[in-house]
């Protein structure tokens, strides 16, 4: 399977994807645009807080191709953060005091400069979470240890599974990953990780694979739980229980499945207030592989970049940064139904 | 041959005049069929015939639903199964997505209709019984 980019796909367009929304909920819908609904709540416009996580994305090349991926990452993306920009993050990020670096992709590890980038961030005493696929820990032997690479230096490891057996998994994620993953697992829990009495830090992330929303995270926290450790032997931390967002190779899905019309009336009915003065963007600021600044991931994978005079991370002031307001569109829907949604899970 | 007005087919009066044309067409669409999945999704509008009741009823279904002695969970699973029981194209979707939104897996939904069909079957089987007595009672 090719990255929609790679097959010349129009979705591959993130203005295409900006407009299918925008006549989605206004035109097709009749429903109010995600600011109206922002306005209604008196939260618009949506304005950042002081930033507590510095999120990387290091390149879209990645060893998977699942069919959900707002990034539209795979093998055939070539767009990776070269030293000279992980140097300008290195040098922003000692600027200031934001405590949490959030490395992500692709596969974050396939970028040739990683163990340095994570060597050096370390060195600033900054906690590092890796979003790590899984399958690359034994998709080549060397990256056999990045278990304990981790281990040694103290990262936190958030790594999706969207479900607890093979067969949902593999339809979302490729034939074959829910068994490596489930070997990456063991080889993560054997160093340490997800163990009851370590600090080692070892979350899934579970997203629904197809057109509805999660459920409770604390019973699929519990389901999953119960089954990989009864079933394989597996022990993780927490389980972030994320909502699918309407854009990339989600929006494809959505739209050739015939979903798209449910699936936003059902998130812009499940708007909820309360999700959205938690949404994520108002405490991240997201980098790109070229070093452009974002609200969050997704905003980045639409080229949606900051509201400010600062826009690249070698001039990155958190001072100017906090005088923005944060960019917002109909994707931002994905994040605040229900009980909301961030790459930490649920926010309401 | 000229087909009077009267006997014309739908296509045949939706394209004599498209005024009237748009208009029919969404009640020769509703009479498709009794059941319209739109329907599902108003649902919680019953209240405008009888507030008091359709009020009543939604708060005892939300509690009924809640974490209780059953999770959440098991509660969508067995709804799921009853849906079929009582073969209702509403409940089925409804809880087809709660089920899946809940993180069941496909074999434990089908496995919960296997429940419901084995229970409507059973209940025709163990009828035999009765049957079987009757024959008995009226047979040397």
């Amino acid at each position: 399977m090719k990255s929609l980019k790679a097959s010349g796909h129009q979705l591959a367009s993130s203005a295409v994807q900006l407009q299918s929304l925008h006549d989605e909920v206004a035109d097709t819908l009749q429903l109010p645009l995600f600011h109206e609904k922002l306005q209604d709540a008196g939260l618009f416009p949506l304005l950042p807080n002081q930033p507590a996580i510095f999120q990387v994305n290091v390149g879209k090349m990645c060893n998977q191709v699942c069919k959900h991926c707002h990034v539209d990452a795979g093998p055939d993306r070539k767009e990776i953060m070269t030293r000279e920009t992980m140097q300008q993050c290195l040098d922003a990020l000692a600027k200031t005091s934001i405590a949490t670096v959030d490395l992500t992709g692709g596969a974050p590890e396939m970028n040739p400069d990683f163990r340095w980038f994570v060597e050096e961030i370390r060195k600033l005493g900054r906690h590092v979470i890796v979003r790590c696929n899984l399958t690359i820990i034994v998709a080549n032997p060397k990256y056999n240890d990045l278990p304990e690479f981790f281990r040694q230096h103290r990262v936190e490891v958030v790594s999706s599974l969207p479900f607890y057996n093979a067969d949902k998994t593999d339809r979302q994620r490729g034939k074959g990953v829910f068994s490596d993953s489930i070997k990456a697992l063991g080889m993560l829990n054997a160093v340490g990780y997800g163990q009851p009495d370590s600090d080692l830090k070892l979350n899934l992330v579970y997203n629904p694979n197809g057109a509805f929303l999660p459920g409770s995270q604390d019973s699929l926290t519990r389901q999953f739980k119960r089954v990989l450790f009864d079933e394989f032997g597996i022990v993780f931390n927490d389980l972030f229980a994320i909502t699918n967002i309407p854009i990339s190779r989600y929006l494809d899905y959505l739209i050739s499945s015939g979903n798209y019309d449910a699936y936003m009336e059902k998130l812009v009915n499940a708007f909820n207030p309360v999700a959205a003065m938690g949404v994520m963007c108002r405490d991240t600021i997201s980098i790109s592989w070229d070093g452009f600044l974002y609200d969050c991931d997704f905003n980045q994978m639409l080229d949606l970049k900051v509201a400010s005079p600062v826009q690249h991370v070698q001039n990155f002031d958190v001072d100017t940064l906090s005088q923005r307001t944060v960019v917002i569109n109909q994707h931002c829907y994905g994040c605040t139904a229900g009980a909301g949604s961030s790459c930490g899970g649920t926010t309401a | 041959m000229t087909t009077p007005d009267n006997l014309m087919t739908t296509s045949d009066f939706q394209s004599k005049n498209s005024l009237f044309s748009f208009i029919y067409q969404d009640s020769f669409k509703q009479m498709e069929t009794y059941y319209n999945p739109e329907d599902l999704k108003k649902f919680g509008k019953i209240g405008e015939f009888q507030k008091e009741l359709a009020d009543k009823f939604f708060s005892y279904y939300g509690s009924v639903f809640a974490e209780g002695a059953l999770t959440a969970r098991e509660k969508s699973l067995i709804a799921l199964a009853v849906s079929h029981t009582v073969q209702c194209p509403y409940c089925i979707d409804a809880y087809t997505s709660d089920t899946l939104e809940k993180g069941c897996s496909e074999a434990e939904m089908m496995e919960a209709v296997h429940v419901a069909a084995a229970i409507r079957g059973g209940a025709s089987l163990v009828h035999g019984v009765q049957m079987m007595n009757k024959a008995k009672s009226l047979s040397m």
